[in-house]
Parts: structure tokens; sequence; C-alpha cells
């Protein structure tokens, strides 16, 4: 089985079908990740890049070991280091990359559309590791394979996305990625963090988070940012923690077997309370070790993937 | 008779006195010498004739030379990107006789010297130079420029363009002070607090792609407060590049209110829709103001048959290669026009039936040079022989290597146009020939 495309640049299109084949083979890099010995050799001789334009460390670590783990060599540039502060465009920038004979370029940027960018300037195989506000696959394929596992299924599952929605790549991905596989999606945030038009993504909209929980499996807690207070999007960290502040009193309304998530990195105290983080359906750990095993599964994916991009040549016909 | 060029077998059209004639033209010392009625001209005079000087216009329509209200040829400052001389050119090719240039140059036309500089350096070039002075000193939107002074250098206009006189005082007061003068103040209008740091139209495209977005109200409210003050000041306000349905519906109650106010419209903005920009992320795409919706587009398309806008101008809008090969948010707005304007207008308008050919032409000729208060020379006896020829009927493509501009941002390399022109004449001279 391949994948059809050879980058994977957004869960929003992505087929079913990939969808599925990534959390499959995820499970197989799973099982690996409990072993003693943790490293596989089929990326071995493959070089991938990891180039971070924004602060990550999460998203950075996690996949600098999925690589290592697959045997691929790999080298991190990360914005503080490259030629970017010297005034050198992203497009120099790449091409002196390839100029390098890159395999596999791992691409974090504040602008949406940069992975796709990158693959009009590369021949190598692009993974977004979120660009600007707009996607952040992988995150959004770790949620659904936390999911997965915990149910053994996601169509009919009812998640519920809380926090800053209009700012959120993951809660793109993961729109996106649910409705596919056929999960129910519903969001909830203060009206001036939703998206314009937000019903248009074909989710139930909701900013009574107690509401939002009624009927709910998973609960997916986004992190809130201080600069968007500052912005003037909402009055005040207080006033956003009462309004929509996941506390264990909130939790009566979710089904029995309820799962907590959170991509991190927490405030906890602000959209979060400790006693909802380290409950006993909270995730958010697993998530991590998930996060391992879902990008050792899409690097592996891509690496085999045709030379050709499958689903354009289909598309020509 | 000698003349110096020979039009034959041409349409002519003139909307400006509403004639439409089979008929062929001579043209001597800048001046339209001789209308002849169809077949006057025998064989022996066009065999006499050279063929360099000699355009068959067979299956062409001939039309006074087309205006553009709304240019950036970004010289003084930006020679980078375009100057008075390639874009001139490009005028020429899009065929364009006169042009008016935005102020947002380096020093801006805010004195006389720029606009004597500019116009100095258009005197070697394919079309007319207009100048557009700011309205305010440096574009900053404080103290109002020394307008009178820049009225006698020739300024047709005033605007301070991409920058939206955010104060209403100060927008009171150059309306005010410019009907001494009776020329229009043009505004881009888009509230600068609404509009922040967006990126794209707010949409759901922009919701989707995660980028800020502009909602269409920073448009319509800044159109709605401009057309107020103009109101309340009896002063002449134009609207540059309308590109909102709300926007639209604004300046056609203004009109039926009895207020002075005019309105251009950008073929990219009865063209494009904002549903193109997550397909490739194309930064000519990134344009102020933001590629629309449909609804929006049709609205525009509406206010262009109904007259609620009177003009289509380009807003030629030059950034070099290296500008626009970046991040979208990074690349700066805008896209060059000139050239493929007349073809967008036919393929777009004339040729889906919004608009009868004549009425096109209007909204290229007469009515801009009404709204600057410059000559639309019209096809007569004795008048300056600015003139464009062009066959609504061929079709063409888009090449890169074919512009004659020095920046190449256009969305529509490729695309298949119909309206293509056969050559433009300004002054008497021809500046551009297809080949």
């Amino acid at each position: 089985m391949r994948l059809s495309s050879r980058h994977l640049l957004q869960l929003e299109g992505t087929l079913k079908k990939d969808l599925e084949l990534i959390l499959d083979t995820a499970e197989s890099f799973r099982e690996i990740l409990d072993r003693p010995i943790k490293k596989v050799p089929p990326l071995r001789g493959k070089t991938i890049v990891n180039l971070f334009y924004e602060a990550s460390t999460r998203t950075r670590i996690s996949f600098e070991l999925a690589e290592k783990r697959l045997s691929a060599d790999t080298v991190t540039f990360t914005t503080s280091m490259s030629s970017v502060q010297k005034g050198e465009s992203l497009r120099d920038t790449v091409r002196n990359l390839e100029a390098m004979k890159i395999d596999m370029v791992v691409v974090r940027h504040g602008s949406a559309g940069v992975p796709y960018y990158l693959t009009h300037c590369l021949d190598a195989n692009i993974i977004n590791a979120g660009d600007g506000t707009h996607e952040h696959p992988t995150q959004g394929l770790l949620d659904i394979f936390t999911m997965r596992r915990k149910y053994g299924h996601v169509a009919g599952l009812r998640v519920l996305l809380v926090g800053d929605i209009k700012h959120s790549r993951v809660a793109r991905s993961n729109i996106w990625g649910l409705k596919t596989l056929g999960a129910s999606v519903a969001i909830c945030g203060p009206t001036t963090l939703l998206p314009y038009e937000a019903e248009k993504f074909g989710v139930d909209v909701y900013t009574n988070v107690d509401e939002a929980m009624d009927g709910v499996d998973v609960v997916n807690i986004l992190r809130i940012q201080l600069e968007r207070q500052k912005a003037g999007l909402f009055p005040s960290q207080r006033e956003y923690t009462n309004l929509f502040g996941i506390t264990g009193e909130r939790l009566k309304r979710l089904n029995k077997n309820y799962t907590i998530m959170h991509p991190g990195p927490m405030n906890r105290g602000v959209e979060i309370t400790n006693e909802v983080a380290d409950g006993p359906a909270s995730v958010i750990l697993s998530q991590v070790t998930n996060g391992q095993a879902v990008r050792m599964a899409v690097l592996y994916l891509l690496a085999g993937a045709e030379d050709k991009d499958v689903r354009e040549a289909e598309e020509r016909g | 008779m000698q003349f110096d060029l020979l039009i034959i077998n041409g349409l002519l059209m003139d909307p400006s006195f509403g004639f439409t004639k089979k008929a062929d033209v001579g043209i001597k010392d800048g001046v339209i010498a001789r209308i002849f009625d169809k077949g006057r001209v025998t064989k022996k005079v066009i065999e006499r004739f050279p063929d360099e000087n000699i355009i068959d216009a067979k299956g062409a329509v001939v039309t006074p030379g087309l205006i553009d209200l709304h240019v950036h040829f970004r010289e003084p400052g930006y020679e980078n990107k375009e100057t008075i001389q390639t874009g001139s050119r490009a005028a020429a090719a899009g065929g364009f006789t006169s042009v008016c240039c935005m102020p947002n140059t380096l020093p801006a036309i805010d004195n006389q010297e720029t606009v004597k500089f500019v116009t100095s350096l258009a005197e070697k070039g394919d079309c007319r130079v207009y100048c557009i002075g700011a309205i305010t000193k440096n574009r900053e939107g404080k103290e109002l420029s020394e307008i009178g002074d820049l009225v006698k250098a020739g300024v047709v206009a005033i605007s301070d363009d991409g920058n939206y006189l955010q104060n209403p005082e100060v927008m009171r007061r150059a309306l005010e002070y410019s009907k001494m003068f009776d020329i229009p103040v043009i505004s881009h209008a888009e509230d600068v607090y609404l509009a922040g740091d967006g990126i794209m139209n707010e949409s759901f495209e922009s919701s989707r792609l995660g980028m800020s977005g502009r909602p269409a109200v920073a448009e319509e409210i800044a159109i709605i407060r401009d057309i107020k003050l103009a109101g309340l000041t009896g002063g002449r306000l134009h609207i540059a590049h309308v590109s909102t349905a709300g926007g639209v519906e604004a300046i056609r109650r203004g009109k039926s209110e009895g207020v002075r106010v005019t309105a251009e419209a950008a073929p990219h903005h009865f063209t494009l829709t904002d549903k193109l920009i997550g397909e490739r992320f194309d930064t000519n795409l990134r344009v102020s103001p933001p590629l629309r919706t449909e609804a929006d587009r049709q609205a525009v398309i509406g206010g262009l048959i109904d007259g609620a806008i009177d003009c289509i101008a380009t807003d030629h809008a030059p950034h070099t290669d290296e500008e626009k090969d970046v991040e979208f948010d990074h690349a700066p707005p805008g896209m060059i026009g000139l050239e493929t304007c007349l073809g967008l207008a036919i393929t777009q308008l004339a040729d889906k039936g919004y608009l009868t050919l004549p009425d096109l032409i209007r909204k290229l000729t007469v009515n801009p040079a009404k709204v600057v208060g410059i000559p639309s020379n019209s096809l007569r006896e004795g008048e300056i022989a600015d003139v464009t020829i062009f066959d609504p009927e061929a079709t063409w493509t888009v090449k890169r290597e074919k512009l004659r501009s020095k920046s190449k941002n256009t969305p529509f390399l490729g695309w298949k146009l119909k309206g293509k022109i056969i050559a433009t004449i300004m002054n008497g001279r021809l500046t551009y020939r297809a080949e």
C-alpha cells in the first residue's frame, strides 16, 4: 500500500484511505515503541531536514526522534541558527538545503501555504509541521490515532474542540481529519476566537461550553495564547477561565468513558485544571507517545511513496 | 493628400458622441486629418502607401485611445519595479494612450518638483502620463499638500492611494479645499483598523486557510464615510478599485442622492475571487483591496452595468520577482494590469453580454477622462490622434516573455483572452503594433 501523495501538506482533502493507511501503519510503529530497542532500519540512508522557522519544542523533538528511530540521517534548522536573519529568502535557504541532497523536509513556518510553496522549490518530500494558523496535519493525525486506539473506531465519535479555534492549526487539521473519518465535530470558544463562518467547516458551533459538552466522547482542549488577550480578543484571562476553562465540574455532561486531550503546552489553571489534566480520562501523555508512532508512519510511508505524485497523475487522467 | 498613418477597413466606435461607422482614418501631424467613408480610399492610394504606415483594421474596432486612471509607474524611487519608460510601453501594448500615476513614489508626488520630474521623463515615453498628487504631505494623512501648487504643475487629481485618510477631519478639508481647483479626491477606501493586518478577504476561505482576513465592511464603511463627507462639502470624490457588494451599493445610493461621486473597478476584481488563493498560494493574487467573494465579483459587474461604477482602471502595481517569490503574507500587494485589461474586459464583460462594446469603451475612454478632466480625444477630424485599434474577436495567450512591463507579477500568465490590441497611436505616432 502506498499513499496517493508524496507530501503531507494538510488533512483537508486528504483521502480517507490515506488517513487509514497512516493510522494502520502507526499501529505497527506504536508496538515498536514498547520494545527495549526502539530503532528500526527502513529510512537508513535517507536524509531529512527539520526546518523550523517558529519556536517549537514538542513537535521538533518528536520529529527528530521519529526520524532517528527510523535510522534516517537528520539535521535541524531553527531560525536563530539559519541565514534567515541575515535576510536570505526562504527559496534560497531551501535550495541550498537541496543542493546538499536532502530527501525529505519537515517544515514549520509562520506563514500559511509555505509547505505547498516548498513543493515547487524542491524535489524532496515535504511534511507540514504547522504552517501559520492553517494546518498541523501530524498533530491532527496523532489526536485521531489516540482516539482510535482508545475506542477502536473514529466513525460515530463526538469530538469537541475548545478554545482559540480561529488561530488554531491543530483545530483545522482535527476538523478535516475527523470529518473524513466519520466523526461528528463541535467547536466552542469565545465568539472573537471562532473563525468567520465557522459553521461552513461542517461543525456544530457553541459559545457555551457546558452545552457544548452534552453527549461528547472526546474533549480536545486548545492552548489559549495570552497575546490574544493583549490584542483585545477577550477581556481577561480570568474571564476566559470562568467561561471556558475546563474544570472537573464541567465534565459531568460528557458521555461515559470520555477522554480529555490537549496538544500542549498547557496553561494549567487557565484552559485546564490540574484535576482534569491529570485525571483518569486524560490521555495527554499518550498523545505525545502516539505522536512518535504517527510521525514514524508518515515518514516511512512518504519515503516509500512513488516518485511521481500519484494523485496529480490521476487527476490529469 | 498625404498622411503619416492610414487606418483602413476598421469599424470606428466613439461612444462619446454615439458614433459607430465603418470608415478609414488618415492621420497627419498628430491629428486625425480625414475620416473617409468606407471604400473611399482607393486601392491605388493604398498600394502607394508604405506598409509600415498603413494599418489594416479589418475585423477590428477603432476607438479613441484608452485611458487608465490608476497606475503605479514607481518612478522616482522604485525603478527596479517599473519606470516611466517601461510602464508607458506596457500601457501602449495594452491600448492605453493616457494614464494617471499614483503618488506613492519615493519621494511622494506631493510637490511641484516631483511632478515636473515625472512629466519630463514621460515626454519620451509611449503614452501621456498625468500625475495624481498626494493629498497630504508625504502621504502621512496629517497636513494637506500644497494642492494649488500641484494643480499648477499639472496634477489632475489628489490621492494618498494605499493610505486611507483615516482621520475624517482631514478628508473633509481635502474635499473642501480641492473644490477650488475642481479636481477629484481619489480614495483608496478601506478602514485601517478594520482591515488590520489582514492578507486576504475575510470569508470562509480565510477561515479555511487560517489567514488573517480583511472584512468587506472595512471598505464599505470607508466608502460610506467618504460619500457623507463629499455630500457635506460638495467636493468631488472618486472611489478607487471598488471590490465589495456593499461598496458598490453605497456608491449607487450616493449617486442617487446627488453626491458628486464616481468610481472605478479593476479587472481582477471583476474576474477573480478569493477562492483561488488556497489553490496554489500564488502571491500574485495578493492585492489591496483583496480579491473578494463571487457575490462581490457579481456586484462589481452589476455596478459596471448600471453605471454605479463609471470606469475600468487597472491599479497596475508592479513588483519584482524577488519581492513576490516569497511566503504569501510576506509578498507586497499588487498585480500588473495594463496589458491584460482590455482582454479581460472583453472576455469577462462584453463576451458574456454584461456590457455592449460601446459601453465598455466608454468606461475606458470618455468616462475616466471626465473624472480627471483630461481630453478624451474623440474620433473626429481635427482632433488629436490618440487612437486604439483592437480585434474584439481575436484570442491570444498571456505570455511572460511578451509582457513589456518591467515586472511580471500577474496571475493571468497562460490565460487565453479574447480581444487583442492591433495597434496604439498616441499623438499621431504608432506606439504599439501587434506582431
